[in-house]
This record gives structure tokens, sequence and C-alpha cells, in this order.
């Protein structure tokens, strides 16, 4: 199975702070991988650095080799990195002054795309996939993204994502602002996505890595202290302090 | 945040509050000599002084309303100094006042509308130069420019404010207007006469200069009104753009400009309030001739200059309330854009303290 | 169209944009230096000790200096500050400690509306109140309109200051006892006060530059004055009585005035910056 993202050596730093100590990992294509530990741990920043948000902060670096589906991230221009990986935020941020429509189209027009029945197409197809298609299908151009429910401004950002055609999805800590309904119905759509693309998701929440990823990938301050299926990792973890962290001895 | 500290607290107020409940608060506290520090509460008022009126803390508090009422009088007295002076004019010549074009005080003619003009055309000229360079400035220092730029940058801004306009005055004058009749009139004779805007004989003095003079001046509050607006827009919006794949050029567009849409326009209104009470510079170099002229190389005339101009030698009392009238209609005119201006600021920064000066 | 071909157009537009803006910044920063440079130029060669001491010269007259107006000023301001800077920080500790309000909701909206009013209205104001009342023009009408402006400037910036202090502050002071009149003026002012004085400070700085609101006030004055009743010079004043005239020396003497005030008045800005920039309390920009 190819891999889709490959990560060798990857550190990170904020100012003079190293953030990330040599990361190495290989994340599997079409399948999700949980990316879980305690608060401070890097795995926001980690998963950051996989789209090159991370050096959006100011006195921020990183340094690694990082290639996703083949391509270097760090030889070719951010803003090609980051068509070809999508984002979903921990907090809903749909584009306020814009309707449903042209949030999900945003990402489209800015690639060029003008033509209306492609645009139609695709903005269709996308809110389908993130599953919101029914719920706004009759309001899409009147209402504005963020006069959605907080469930539904994420699947919002979702279909946003997805409809520039994203290879890799990442998701950081997606549904811990919302209700458990909600989350649900993240976690079905993360099921589906699955099939078309690689996902890695931040969760402070174990229960949900073990019902959305394959993979679980236990960072500790900066440092990944071990990568494996999600079921070893929660049934006979390797390491002494994978242990302690699921079995809830800190964190 | 400061409730009275003899008021009773009501049922409704805690609530809402969320903080302050309990009996008065002399029941609660003790005497000012032994204070008992409450455990349940956070904002237990200062002890009070039992039930008398004339304690330390209502003195005080009356103290600072009488400094409060002083800005509601000064509005009062501003309006009622306004319309009683310019009651004499207004019942001779009434609205139409506002739709005469004939300046003659020696014959007793007064008609405003020149100056209506003037403020008009010289205040929009001004804004149409002003507008891009402000907003320029405030994007390019908030999202674009180095960091090591931006305290340089803002601060050139906030001297730009401080400027008196007597002395933009004079450099206009002396500087700018040669400038303009000089190198840049027969630049725009040549290639825009056709428009019939720039046409006819240049002497300098003219609404062009005005309109270039004031926009230097109100460049600092669009800029600064703008700048803040953008700060206010979370980072979320920007960082949504990103990740979607838009250039830092597109992220602005997409993720700030359109977010704090409002904002701008409401800056770009307070430089037109600025625009429309500028007397000094504009005086200076437009050429104070009562005339509506389709040239902007044209000397014409504004109705703070008017006042400026011929106040101290207003002679009889009608010619004086002519100009009272003039200052009471520049009076409401600014009021009513500026209150548009900060409503719209107000939508996007919602109540984080509006700006009292640049 | 080609993909290459966007991209490159998306590169090169964020490219073009950022110089844009870059160029305008400089249109605007040039700008500025460009008025500086020419107020040292023309003003410079002429402010001389004579200039600072001596009073204008009659009509047609080289030399003489503008030693009463930098006097008037220095009056007129010390009248408009010493009336209008407490009010206006009664009126901001109102707002900040009481105001929380309907009434304070107006007082504030009132204040802001006062700040945009053309300051020749302000003088029209200040004439019906004190010139024609007293019949005469005086130093004194100049301070009353000065005042007026000052007020509502001071009373908005005092209470955005105020409202920084943490109300961890005043409470932990109604803790150990402390009434809420000395609270207000020892712990929670004494918190703002560099907020406070700089916001007074560029209130004074703006002030000391208005000509429109003396010239129907204080009007001007030839000739020494030291007299709050009657006519006084000020420098904004005699700087555009210089400008408008056709006298070559007058016109060099305007530029001096010119460089003398903007001197002051910069210097003043660039100082209360600069010392309180790191106090204990800043405004978020």
């Amino acid at each position: 199975m190819p891999t889709a993202v490959e990560v060798r050596d990857l550190k990170a730093w904020f100012g003079k702070t190293e953030a990330l100590h040599g990361i190495n990992i290989a994340v599997e294509s079409n399948h999700a991988t949980a990316v879980i530990g305690p608060s401070g741990c890097g795995k926001s920043t980690f998963v950051r650095c996989l789209n090159r948000m991370h050096e959006t902060i100011p006195e921020a670096k990183a340094q690694g080799e990082v290639k996703i589906g083949g391509m270097d991230i760090y030889g070719v221009p951010a803003v090609d990195v980051r068509r070809k990986v999508g984002m979903v935020f921990q907090k809903p941020n749909p584009f306020p002054s814009m309707s449903i429509y042209d949030n999900v189209a945003a990402g489209l027009k800015l690639n060029g795309t003008r033509n209306r029945k492609t645009l139609d197409e695709v903005v269709e197809h996308s809110l389908r996939q993130a599953a919101l298609w029914d719920e706004v299908k009759d309001v899409l151009k009147k209402k504005s993204g963020a006069s959605l429910s907080g469930g539904q401004q994420q699947r919002l950002c979702i279909a946003r994502a997805l409809a520039v055609d994203p290879e890799v999805m990442l998701m950081d800590e997606p549904a811990s602002a919302l209700d458990p309904i909600s989350t649900a119905k993240i976690e079905d759509l993360i099921f589906e996505l699955k099939q078309r693309l690689t996902i890695v998701i931040v969760t402070h929440n174990m229960q949900q890595a073990s019902r959305v990823a394959e993979y679980t990938g236990f960072f500790l301050m900066g440092h990944l202290v071990e990568f494996d299926r999600t079921e070893k990792i929660f049934t006979n973890p390797s390491d002494k302090r994978t242990e302690d962290y699921i079995t809830g001895r800190f964190g | 945040m400061g409730a009275a500290p003899d008021r009773h607290i009501s049922t409704s107020e805690r609530k809402k509050d969320g903080r302050a409940f309990g009996p008065e608060p002399s029941k609660a506290m003790g005497s000012p000599e032994s204070p008992k520090i409450s455990l349940v509460t956070t904002a237990q008022k200062a002890p009070a002084w039992g039930r008398s009126l004339f304690n330390p803390d209502s003195i005080f508090k009356g103290l600072m309303l009488v400094a409060t009422l002083t800005v509601l009088a000064v509005v009062g007295l501003t309006l009622s100094e306004l319309l009683q002076r310019s009651a004499l004019a207004w019942q001779k010549f009434g609205f139409h006042f506002f739709a005469t074009s004939a300046w003659d005080p020696v014959a007793g003619e007064f008609g405003a509308l020149p100056f209506i003009f003037g403020t008009i055309v010289s205040s929009i000229l001004a804004l149409l130069i002003a507008v891009p360079l402000a907003v320029a400035v405030a994007v390019f220092v908030t999202e674009m420019c180095p960091k090591p730029l931006r305290k340089p940058i803002s601060f050139a801004t906030e001297l730009l404010a401080a400027i008196p306009s007597v002395i933009y005055g004079l450099w206009a004058m002396f500087i700018l207007v040669p400038l303009l009749r000089v190198h840049v009139a027969p630049i725009l004779t040549k290639y825009f006469s056709w428009t019939g805007v720039f046409s006819g004989p240049m002497y300098g003095y003219s609404m062009l200069a005005a309109g270039v003079v004031m926009s230097i001046m109100i460049i600092p509050i669009i800029s600064s009104i703008t700048r803040e607006v953008l700060a206010v827009v979370p980072q979320h919006q920007r960082e949504a753009a990103l990740a979607l794949g838009a250039t830092r050029w597109e992220m602005i567009r997409v993720g700030v400009l359109k977010n704090a849409r409002a904002g701008i326009i409401g800056a770009i209104i307070l430089g037109l309030g600025r625009a429309l009470g500028e007397t000094i510079a504009v005086t200076l170099v437009i050429g104070n001739t009562p005339q509506i002229a389709k040239s902007l190389f044209a000397p014409g005339y504004t109705m703070a200059s008017v006042i400026a101009n011929e106040f101290n030698e207003a002679t009889d009392a009608l010619y004086v309330s002519a100009l009272i009238e003039i200052g009471l209609a520049l009076f409401i005119v600014t009021v009513i854009v500026n209150i548009l201006a900060q409503f719209l600021v107000w939508t996007v920064t919602r109540g984080a303290p509006a700006r009292a000066n640049v | 169209m080609s993909n290459k071909y966007l991209q490159f157009r998306r590169r090169f537009t964020d490219y073009l944009a950022t110089f844009v803006a870059a160029l305008l910044s400089a249109v605007v920063v040039g700008t500025l230096v460009a008025i500086f440079a020419y107020l040292v130029i023309k003003g410079a060669g002429s402010v001389n000790w004579a200039f600072l001491t001596r009073t204008p010269k009659p009509v047609g007259e080289i030399g003489g200096g503008m030693a009463n107006a930098l006097v008037g000023s220095a009056l007129i301001l010390g009248m408009g500050s010493l009336m209008g800077i407490p009010f206006g920080i009664g009126a901001g500790i109102y707002l900040a400690e009481y105001g929380r309000n309907r009434f304070g909701a107006v007082v504030r909206f009132t204040a802001d509306v006062l700040n945009g009013v053309p300051s020749i209205v302000i003088g029209l104001v200040a004439y019906g109140l004190v010139v024609f009342t007293e019949g005469h023009f005086s130093a004194f009408a100049g301070g009353v309109a000065l005042a007026i402006m000052m007020v509502p400037m001071v009373a908005r910036t005092t209470e955005q200051m105020l409202l920084l202090v943490p109300q961890a502050v005043r409470e932990a002071a109604f803790g150990l006892g402390i009434p809420q009149w000395r609270t207000t003026i020892s712990i929670t002012l004494a918190t703002a006060r560099a907020g406070i004085l700089t916001g007074i400070m560029l209130a004074f700085a703006r002030i000391a530059g208005e000509t429109a609101p003396l010239m129907f006030t204080a009007l001007g004055n030839q000739f020494w004055s030291f007299s709050a009743n009657q006519p006084i010079a000020a420098v904004p004043l005699q700087i555009y009585t210089y400008a408008l005239s056709p006298y070559d020396d007058w016109h060099r003497q305007a530029w001096a005035g010119a460089l003398v005030l903007v001197a002051l008045i910069v210097g003043t800005i660039s100082l209360v910056r600069f010392i309180f920039a790191r106090s204990t309390l800043r405004e978020a920009r």
C-alpha cells in the first residue's frame, strides 16, 4: 500500500523553543491515522507542518523531509502544497461574509474555475460528501456561512476543503467544539472519506481515535513515542509511556 | 463593572451581572474601620456609609457627574447658539438659502449653494485620492510589511495626523500650488481636458489644490481606523483561506478585507467627515471665489472657508446671521456623517473603544 | 486556461499587490518627509534669537519676531487646559466607573460626536458665548474655545485607559476596606496614570496647532499682551495672517513659526510615546 505522507526527521521550532524533535512517520493512504497525546505534546504542531501552516506563525520554523504523494513539500511553493492537503480546524471558521455556496466554492474560484456549471456540480458533490447537502440545498445562496449551527458549520468547512479535491485531509480536533450528535456525524463522515482520501486526525479523545482510525501515533513532549495499528496501541502498546497515557495515568 | 455602591442590587441585575449579589453592602461588609472580606462575593462594593446621602462616595460621584454634564451642555450650547444666531437669515431666506448661488453681501444677497458645491467637490476629490493610499498603507502595515517596518510607518502616519492645518496650508500655498500649476496642470490639460474637468487656465489656487492637500490630511484617520478594523478580523479566517491554498494577496482579499468591509467603509466616511470640516488649509489654497465651475482648475469656496474669511469682516446682522447659518448647516452635516461612520465601525469592532481622535 | 499559466498569474498578482501596497505606503511616508524637509529648508534659517524674543515690526519693515505669539499661545493653551482637562478627566472617570448604562452611552456618543465637529464651528460657539456677551475679543474666549475641544478628547481617552485597569485591582482595594472614591483616585487612576497622561498630552498637542477656533475669539495681536481680557497673539494665527499677507519677510517668518510649532508638537508626541511606551497598561493595538 503506497504511503501518502512520508515524514523523515521533522523538527519544528517556535522561536528558540524546539517543539518537535525529529519525527519519523509514514502515513498509509486511504486510511485514517489518529494523532493522540496530552496537551502541548506537539500533535497540532506536527499536523500543521504537513500543510506548511506552521511557518505562518511569526518566528516559527520547520526542518526535515516531508513527502506528500511523492512531492517534497519544501521544494514547491506552499500554496501548491495546500491545494493537495486540505485542513479542517478545531473551531469551525466559515467565511461569514459569504453564502454557503460561495464558501464551498471559495477554493475553486481561487484556482480559476469560473464555469458556472462546474462550480454548481462540485459544490453539490462536496456538500453531499460532507453530508450537508440535504440540509442546505434550498438556501445555498441565501444563507451566510456563519448562520448555520456549529455542527453544520464544521461540515461546511469540510465541504469547502473537499471541493478542491485534496489527496490528504488534515483534521485538528474537528469535533472538540461540537455536541455528541454532530461529533457522531463527523465520525461517520471520516469513515466515508477514508475511501477516497488519506486522513490525519488530531484528537484528545482516545475513544474517537479507536472508532475512526486504523493507525495511531502517540506524541509526547515533541517526540513520536509510538506509531502502530490502533488496536495494538490501545490493547498492547510497546512503550510504557503509551500505556500510561492510554490507561489514564496522566494527560 | 462600576455599579454604584449604594444601589440595591435587584434580582434581575443579580442574574444579569452574575457577580454582585447579596443584601445592601452596609450589612455585608461591616464598617470601614473593620472590613470583613466576604468569601462569597467577588464584586462587593466598598464599605457603605449607612443611609446618609452626603457621604464622600456620593459627593465624589456627584462631582464626576457634573463634569460629565458639561459634555452634554456643550452640545446643547452649540445647538442653541447656532440656531439662535442663524434665525435672522433663516427667517429672511428660508430653504432658498441653500439653493441660491448669488453671494453678494454688499447687495444683501446670500445664497449658500457655491459653498455647498465647493465643500462637496473638494471633499470627494480628497477621498478619491486618499482612500487608495490610506487603505494601501493599512493593509501593508497590518498584513504585508516586515515587522521592523511596522512601527516607523505607523509612527509616520501618526505624525501626519499631528501636523496642524495651518502648516499644511502654508506648505500647500508655497510648494504644492506652484507644483500643480507648473508641472501637473499641463499634463492634465494635455490628456484630460476633453473631460471638461481639467480645462481652463490654472493659476494654482483651485479646487484641485484644495482636494489634494485635504487628501493628505485625511489619510491618517482613514488609515488608522482601517488598521483597527483589520486587526479585529480573527486569525482563523486568515488560516481558513491559506489552508485552501490561497496566495497571500488572495488570503487578504477573501479572509480579511471582505470581513472588514463595513468597518473600512466606516473609516472612509469618518475621513469624509473630517474633510467636510477642514478649514484653514483649504482656505489658503482654494481661491475663495464663490462660484460653481466645472473645472477643477477653477477657484472655489467651501462652507468652512467662507466663515473663516468673512466672519470678522461681516458688518451687518444679516451677514453675520447668514454665515452662522452656514455654520449650522456644516455642523448638522458633519454630525450626521460622523454618526453614520461610528455606527459602521462599531458593527465590526463591536464595542472595542472607538478612538477619540487619530 | 492552462493550469501553469493560471498559477503564474496568481503568483504575479500576489507580488503585484505587495508591490503596489508598498509603493503607495512609500508615497505617504514620502509626503511626510517632503513636508518636514520644506519646513526645515524654508524655516530653519529664520529661527533665531531675534525671532523668538521680538514682537512683529510694523507692516513692511523687515525683522521682528513671534515672541508675543509664543507667549500668547502659552497663555491660551494654559487657560484652555486648566478649564478643559479637569472636566475631561472627571467625565472620563464617570464614564468608566459609573457610566456603564444608558446615560453613559448617551454621553459617550455625544463626546464622540463632539470630537467630529469642525473646529471653526466651536469657534463660532465660543464667539457667541464669550465674545458677544462681553462685547470684545479676548484671550479668555480663545481659552474657552480650546477647552470645549479638549473636554471630549480627554474624556474618551481617560475612560479607555481606566477601563484597561482590571476589575481585580479595584476589588483588591475594596477588600481592604478602601472606599470607592478613594479607590478611584488612589488606585484606579494611579494605575492608569501613564495612559491618561498620554491622552492629555496628545490632546494638548492637537489643540496647540488649532487656528480656526481662535479666529473669532482671541483674534490675534501684533503687540505684547498678558491680559486674559484682550485680544492676544497665537502662533498658528500669526502663521495664518503672515501666509495670507503679500510681504516676503512675513512669509519667511511664517515658515519659521511653522517650524517652531511643528517641532514643539512632534517633540511632545515623540516624548510622550517614548516615555510611556513601557507603561503598565498599553492600549490594545
